[in-house]
């Protein structure tokens, strides 16, 4: 019985966080999950919804998810390769630790400086295009390359992309025994073998969760595209930042179900991301 | 056994080399543009820094990015740090709830939180809602939710809360000199992290600060991006240098912890 006494009092000692959580977490959470669902006058509607089906709401989802998944993939595959490079024996040591120092710093390098460093690479005066322009005679913009596109988004993207992935994978890669290796070796399997049989299978739950992840990063992702593009390439964020900045105030319920599709997209990937999580801890320890 | 090998692989070197450039040449290239001259374009000159540091906007955004910060940090270690503490100690059947709530904001994006923010105190005094201090500041702290629970979660399971605990009360000391003069010097390394990062967050936040209308330093950075060729060169290069300094200093003292790896945040 006072056992019981006791767990209830101590209950209390966690309100502040609870409260805090309901406050500015949960409730407005909800307002955006009841708003998307309510028209002008506070009515129940799925007309919100609908409209998120068509043009140009459905076209900015398509370009978000593209944006998200080209950069998921190519920055999670790239990021692997070079966490590799950087661990597998006969890499120096430094250059380990330079990396993940350099990692930890540009995957917290986002949003409006990053944009600017490429717009001082490969904007229409960037240094890269001048370089290659002048001394190479290689004309980016003539080639109908523009950074104030999907692809110059996904070019800059990459700048968070890759750290991240090489943080998240390393440790994972770090998991793989040498024992393993040397146990295929002594069996007579290849260096591919031993990767096609046991590294990637081990691997691929690690390698697929990380992807996830990256996907989400780069689907919530707004200030690098808004100033990138000046606001100008059409996915969701961007969207339903208009909204807010003046343009378009006439549904405010419209912003609030784009934001509410966004988070549907997102606990998706969470739904993935869990079991993959937990089939990766498997090979831990 | 096998011998080490005593080179790179050539495909090891060739990815860290292509890494390399790719990380190395945005850098290069903005500290190129940042020396230019605003009237004859060429280099090399430090007058965009001087144009950068006489600007009253510039020291104005950033004191209230800066106090922002400072606030954040205060707020969510007074949150976190009791709470985490009384978990371990008394209700540890809470942890995993506290864990999951702290993980929310990664699935809730800034741009989400803010629409609803946005919608749910609309009709709020404008103390809070017209203040940095008051809405910007709330929801950094919901931002730095994950970081300073996992960062302080981890410091508290690294010492014996509960050893701590009972012999400094059976010394005869009270609750609040438990707290500050036996658990808070235990935890400070995983506090100071939390708030270097969080630090980092809050300097580099602009969605939700641009969609609620507040001037902060991203926000300036972004009105010379939009204005100031040359000078947004070394506006870019000076907040890098600030998620540099925030960054490194979280690995400094990761380091002593005797921890390995980064931390990942940041305003996309």
């Amino acid at each position: 019985m006072s056992g019981r006494r006791r767990l209830s009092l101590a209950w209390i000692g966690t309100l502040p966080f609870f409260a805090y959580t309901i406050a500015f977490l949960f409730v407005p959470a909800g307002a955006v999950l009841v708003g998307a669902f309510q028209n002008n006058q506070n009515h129940a509607t799925l007309s919100n919804i609908r409209l998120l089906f068509n043009h140009p709401y459905i076209d900015a989802y398509r370009t978000s998810i593209e944006i998200s998944f080209t950069t998921a993939l190519i920055g999670g595959i790239a990021g692997l390769f070079i966490a590799y490079a950087a661990i597998r024996e006969g890499t120096p040591k430094f250059l380990r630790s330079g990396l993940t120092t350099f990692s930890g710093v540009a995957a917290n390098f986002g949003g409006i400086p990053l944009a600017f460093a490429f717009i001082a690479t490969l904007g229409p005066l960037g240094v890269l295009t001048v370089f290659l322009k002048s001394h190479l005679g290689y004309d980016l913009n003539a080639h109908g390359f523009s950074l104030f596109s999907k692809l110059g988004v996904e070019l800059a993207y990459m700048y968070f992309q890759l750290p991240l992935m090489i943080l998240v994978i390393s440790p994972a890669i770090d998991g793989l025994k040498k024992e393993w290796r040397e146990a295929a070796a002594n069996l007579g399997a290849r260096p591919w073998q031993f990767w096609r049989y046991v590294g990637l299978p081990v691997l691929m739950p690690s390698i697929l969760g990380a992807m996830i992840l990256l996907f989400g990063n780069a689907f919530a992702a707004y200030a690098t595209a808004y100033s990138l593009t000046s606001g100008s390439v059409n996915i969701v964020p961007i969207l339903i930042g208009d909204y807010y900045s003046g343009n378009v105030l006439d549904n405010p319920h419209l912003a609030q179900a784009m934001a509410f599709g966004m988070f549907a997209v997102l606990a998706l990937m969470m739904v993935i991301y869990i079991p993959l999580q937990r089939r990766a801890a498997r090979w831990a320890k | 056994m096998k011998p080490r090998r005593r080179f790179m692989s050539l495909s090891a070197f060739l990815w860290l080399l292509l890494a390399a450039a790719y990380f190395i040449i945005p850098l290069f290239a903005t500290l190129l543009i940042s020396l230019k001259s605003n009237q004859t374009g060429k280099c090399c000159t430090a007058h965009n820094y001087g144009w950068v540091l006489h600007n009253g906007d510039f020291w104005h955004t950033l004191k209230i990015s800066f106090l922002l910060a400072l606030e954040t940090i205060v707020i969510s270690l007074l949150i976190f740090v009791p709470t985490i503490y009384w978990v371990h100690l008394k209700v540890p059947r809470l942890r995993p709830v506290i864990a999951f709530l702290a993980l929310i904001p990664f699935i809730v994006p800034p741009i989400v939180m803010v629409v609803g923010l946005l919608r749910t105190f609309k009709g709020s005094p404008a103390w809070f809602y017209q203040q940095p201090w008051g809405f910007l500041a709330t929801a950094y702290v919901i931002l730095a939710f994950p970081y300073m629970f996992f960062s302080l979660d981890a410091g508290f399971r690294s010492i014996d809360v509960h050893t701590l605990t009972e012999a400094s009360q059976s010394l005869g000391a009270r609750w609040t000199t438990t707290l500050f003069r036996v658990i808070l010097p235990n935890i400070r390394t995983a506090a100071l992290a939390a708030s270097f990062l969080t630090l980092a967050i809050v300097m580099g936040e602009f969605t939700i600060a641009n969609l609620s209308a507040f001037h902060t330093f991203p926000i300036f950075i972004q009105y010379v991006n939009e204005s100031q060729g040359f000078p947004a060169g070394a506006v870019t290069l000076m907040s890098f240098g600030i998620t540099w300094f925030a960054m490194l200093s979280l690995l400094l003292v990761g380091r002593k912890r005797g921890q390995s790896g980064g931390v990942i945040a940041g305003a996309k």
